[in-house]
């Protein structure tokens, strides 16, 4: 609060959108060095149990019986339709599994496994906060307390101590730079976060922000781009889906949905998720239709704004798959207008996640 | 805070009004509007040659995160509109009060009397 923030209410909880800088600036400042984020809203949950891998496969398609022990993955607990729940990271750590899920979805994402994993310990960690340190200079602020975190792979885990506060590293994120999402416990975060605003390189960064770049990296965000009625396969994370669910060989997928799921694959689904740029200058925003020019309506925008790294509006949403090449020129409906508007491959910026 | 500009008038959807010799009043919106709004992505401008009445919504700025609506604080026609916005909207977030919008060709000056005055618009973002 002393930073000049500009608050707002989000999943119940009071969240900066910006701070002093606004909203360009901070954007721009963590793709050009980096940018710290609070984001303890989210919900950190503690799964434990015998062989818990095998139980996280019964609700979500990642093949989490097989995720090595600090590896983290990105996937989705699904619904008998086939849809999302909640999009969430799952790490193995070792004596259970941690996974951190939306702000929003929380409840429902608690009360899903506690429904279904009866044979594990489920329990919420609520003292414990997130930080997210991204930007191409991550790595060398982290280093300058951690010096093994420079070495961390990519979607993987460490137990350490910054200063003495004991902590978990992981090098991930959701800005499509190199960075790192670092769990501290709430008692120490404040010492933690204005440790790394101290260094020259950093940067506070709000929700607006945290918008701008997940949107011009191409990732989902929840109740947005994807929710209970979305196919993974629409949504074009074919990926999540592990591969030994796939192919001659196939093992039985007992994940809610997955026969639904495994029938897009192999049929694809009628419509698909894909990017959007706007000839002009006028942002197209989530809800707005989109228009072929023929003037049949052939899809709706689910994200969209400003994307200051590419300096135009940027949308996404899911068209008709007979549409949704890269270079199809369409129209979006903005205040009972049409304005030119062009499929582009995702993401707008290239992802520079660590090697 | 800045000092409000004591010659403007102001309407509460924040927008400020400066009338010439020659009836033509020039709107833009407050230094307060703008930093509620953020960074100024697009400014949509009326069309010159529209006629507007006070209160009429007539152009819409669009912020990062949103896109709002402004009012002409006075009625007539739109003569003129600052075409430099149309690059550069960021402009109006440097300097609400040089950045205007557009000018009315007003019908009636005593329709600034509606207005408030200076002193009248900070009593009511600071209230």
């Amino acid at each position: 609060m002393e930073s000049n923030a500009r608050m707002v209410e989000f999943a119940g909880y009071e969240m900066p959108v910006h701070f002093q800088s606004g909203i360009i600036k901070e954007h721009c400042h963590t793709r050009a060095h980096a940018g710290l984020f609070d984001i303890s809203h989210m919900g950190q949950i503690r799964v434990s149990g015998d062989n818990v891998g095998t139980s996280l496969d019964r609700l979500v398609p990642g093949d989490i019986s097989n995720l090595q022990l600090n590896r983290q993955r990105y996937t989705w607990l699904t619904n008998d339709q086939g849809g999302v729940i909640d999009d969430c990271m799952i790490t193995n750590r070792g004596d259970h599994l941690l996974i951190v899920a939306n702000a929003s979805r929380k409840k429902h994402v608690l009360n899903h496994l506690k429904a279904n994993l009866i044979e594990c310990s489920i329990a919420e960690l609520k003292d414990r906060a997130l930080l997210a340190l991204q930007g191409p200079k991550a790595s060398k602020v982290i280093e300058r307390f951690v010096p093994k975190a420079k070495h961390l792979p990519f979607m993987s885990s460490a137990s350490s101590s910054i200063q003495g506060a004991d902590c978990i590293m992981n090098r991930c994120g959701y800005t499509g730079e190199d960075g790192y999402e670092i769990m501290v416990h709430s008692d120490q975060v404040e010492e933690i976060a204005r440790l790394f605003i101290a260094q020259k390189e950093v940067e506070p960064i709000g929700l607006g922000a945290r918008d701008s770049l997940r949107l011009e990296a191409g990732l989902c965000l929840y109740g947005h781009d994807i929710d209970e009625n979305t196919s993974p396969i629409e949504a074009g994370l074919d990926w999540v889906i592990a591969k030994k669910y796939l192919g001659r060989n196939a093992q039985p997928a007992i994940f809610p949905g997955a026969n639904k799921i495994l029938r897009d694959i192999r049929e694809r689904p009628v419509c698909k998720r894909v990017g959007l740029v706007s000839e002009g200058r006028i942002p197209v925003r989530e809800g707005a239709q989109l228009f072929n020019k023929a003037g049949d309506i052939v899809g709706r925008v689910t994200s969209g704004g400003f994307g200051p790294t590419v300096n135009s509006p940027v949308a996404m949403g899911y068209l008709n798959t007979k549409f949704a090449q890269p270079g199809t020129l369409l129209d979006a409906m903005v205040r009972n207008r049409l304005h030119p508007i062009s499929v582009v491959n995702l993401p707008f910026v290239p992802h520079h996640y660590h090697k | 805070m800045t000092n409000l500009p004591t010659g403007l008038k102001y309407a509460e959807s924040h927008e400020w009004a400066d009338l010439d010799e020659q009836n033509i009043v020039k709107v833009g919106i407050t230094d307060h509007a703008q930093e509620e709004l953020g960074d100024l992505v697009f400014i949509e401008l009326p069309e010159i040659g529209n006629r507007v009445s006070a209160g009429e919504q007539c152009a819409v700025v669009e912020s990062v995160k949103a896109a709002s609506d402004i009012y002409s604080p006075v009625s007539g026609v739109i003569v003129e509109v600052n075409g430099a916005l149309l690059d550069s909207p960021e402009k109006v977030n440097d300097d609400a009060f040089s950045a205007w919008l557009f000018s009315v060709k007003i019908d009636n000056a005593d329709e600034l009397e509606k207005l408030m005055d200076a002193d009248g618009y900070n009593a009511m973002i600071n209230a």
